[in-house]
């Protein structure tokens, strides 16, 4: 079954392309603090790929609006976040994978978002596997999550650091709230 | 020699290069001991079973601890660019190493230098860095499942996160992607497609596609793709042509996640010790009767 990531409808229409600018940091992990800081604190912004001429490898960027640019790095630099390279814009970036895949096998179920697969016992609500993805975390997030009930395991994005994790957050999320609510 | 380039989950683990053996279900290497779980360790005991059937020397591990910001790789990065050169190797497998297109040319470069130059093999991470870099045409053999195959046919996705949808859709077949992953250069030589099918391609062509036994939990069980490319690196390292070596790895691969008769719980480890029986078995003729 596919069905696409849910995504919070925004409060205001997207500003015309030349007013976007790009942040970028120096790990995906501070892309995914710099989100939840900006997104806790109302801003519209989106997490994105960077444009070719900036990627290195294993690259998010945060697109914002360009003429928020003081206050927005006021707000990261509240939360101890300083950007590598604040960069305006004006031709498209890609966008993340934004399908989820759900598999039933009957006691296990089976959460795939992107590249990333998360699988858990549906009676005692278990990860019990981790699979797919290339990024050296993926390993080390399964070894942190395998094992742990859904309601006490660490989210990914917390101790994630590639798009790999962020990926494996977003099955996750969408994990908690199939056996959750 | 066959030589294994990777990562090992502990940010602790120093830069180890030496042979492997494996001891006891964990493997050994210098003085350091890894678990055999998912990843490149889940690599290495599949690497190490199938050395032990064909009576082939241990592999030389080229490892460090890596948890995804890169440290490690790129300190293992640096040490190939100097080093790779003086290692003797005949076979290299890349796998999971932190994607950076930089210090993947700076290592490709170390390589192209020798001679006669050795078979490259890439999964995981590396194998993102060889195809972002534009270089995959460079590489023997890229080992991606259905998802990774999909990232490969996309020449504008840097990472298989941004896969754009109208590739990555269900209704592509494996044909498709491949064809177009080669029209973009974005190919190995070879391919070994891992997924419910498995397909070997070779410049745009399917050469071969392997479908027994299926067992539907091997999808959620991780390292299940990391001991098909462990085998595939070792039959190679024999002297097996790729073509055959990639046919055996997959059915092997199966028949040992069948043997294991695997949930979605299924640790790899439990596969991996189901190797030897199912590199012996691939010639055989798959009944029920010698499946148990």
């Amino acid at each position: 079954m596919f069905f696409k990531f849910r995504k919070k409808p925004s409060s205001k229409k997207s500003g015309p392309k030349w007013d976007r600018g790009i942040l970028v940091f120096n790990h995906t992990s501070e892309v995914i603090r710099a989100e939840s800081t900006l997104k806790s604190s109302g801003w519209e912004i989106k997490v994105m790929g960077p444009p070719p001429e900036i990627r290195t490898g294993c690259d998010l960027v945060i697109e914002f609006p360009l003429i928020e640019e003081l206050n927005i790095l006021r707000s990261l630099r509240n939360a101890s976040l300083t950007p590598k390279e604040v960069v305006p814009v004006n031709s498209p970036l890609l966008e993340p994978v934004d399908l989820f895949h759900v598999k039933d096998f009957g006691d296990w179920l089976m959460v795939r978002a992107a590249n990333m697969k998360l699988t858990v016992d549906k009676k005692t609500l278990t990860i019990v596997n981790v699979s797919g993805g290339g990024c050296p975390d993926v390993p080390y997030l399964a070894k942190n999550l395998c094992g742990k009930k859904l309601q006490d395991a660490p989210h990914p994005r917390d101790i994630g650091h590639t798009l790999c994790g962020y990926a494996l957050e977003l099955a996750f999320k969408e994990m908690k709230r199939l056996c959750l609510g | 020699m066959l030589g294994i380039v990777g990562t090992v989950p502990d940010q602790d683990f120093p830069l180890t290069i030496g042979k492997v053996t494996l001891k006891q279900g964990k493997i050994h290497i210098e003085d350091q001991e890894v678990e055999m779980s998912r990843g490149t360790p889940a690599l290495l005991g599949a690497v190490c079973k199938t050395c032990q059937v064909l009576g082939l020397p241990e592999p030389l591990a080229l490892l460090v601890g890596d948890i995804g910001l890169g440290h490690g790789s790129r300190k293992l990065y640096a040490y190939l660019e100097n080093e790779v050169k003086n290692l003797g190797l005949s076979t290299v497998t890349f796998h999971y190493l932190q994607p950076d297109v930089d210090w993947h040319n700076r290592v490709l470069f170390a390589l192209q230098e020798i001679d006669p130059r050795p078979t490259l093999i890439a999964d995981a991470g590396f194998m993102y860095a060889a195809k972002m870099s534009g270089q995959a045409e460079e590489y023997d053999l890229f080992t991606p499942d259905i998802g990774e195959l999909a990232f490969l046919a996309d020449e504008e996705a840097p990472h298989p996160f941004y896969t754009r949808g109208f590739i990555l859709h269900e209704d592509n077949q494996a044909m498709d992607l491949i064809t177009r992953a080669y029209k973009h250069q974005n190919a190995a030589r070879y391919l070994l497609v891992k997924g419910k099918q498995d397909h070997v391609a070779h410049q745009g062509k399917i050469l071969a596609s392997i479908e027994g036994p299926t067992e539907e939990a091997m999808e959620a069980i991780g390292g299940t793709g990391d001991t098909i490319t462990g085998m595939v690196s070792a039959l190679i390292h024999s002297g097996m042509d790729i073509e055959r070596a990639c046919v055996v790895a997959a059915k092997a691969n199966r028949l040992a996640g069948h043997y294991a008769k695997p949930t979605p719980a299924t640790q790899i480890e439990e596969i991996i010790q189901h190797i030897p029986r199912a590199l012996e078995s691939v010639d055989k003729p798959y009944s029920e009767d010698n499946s148990s």
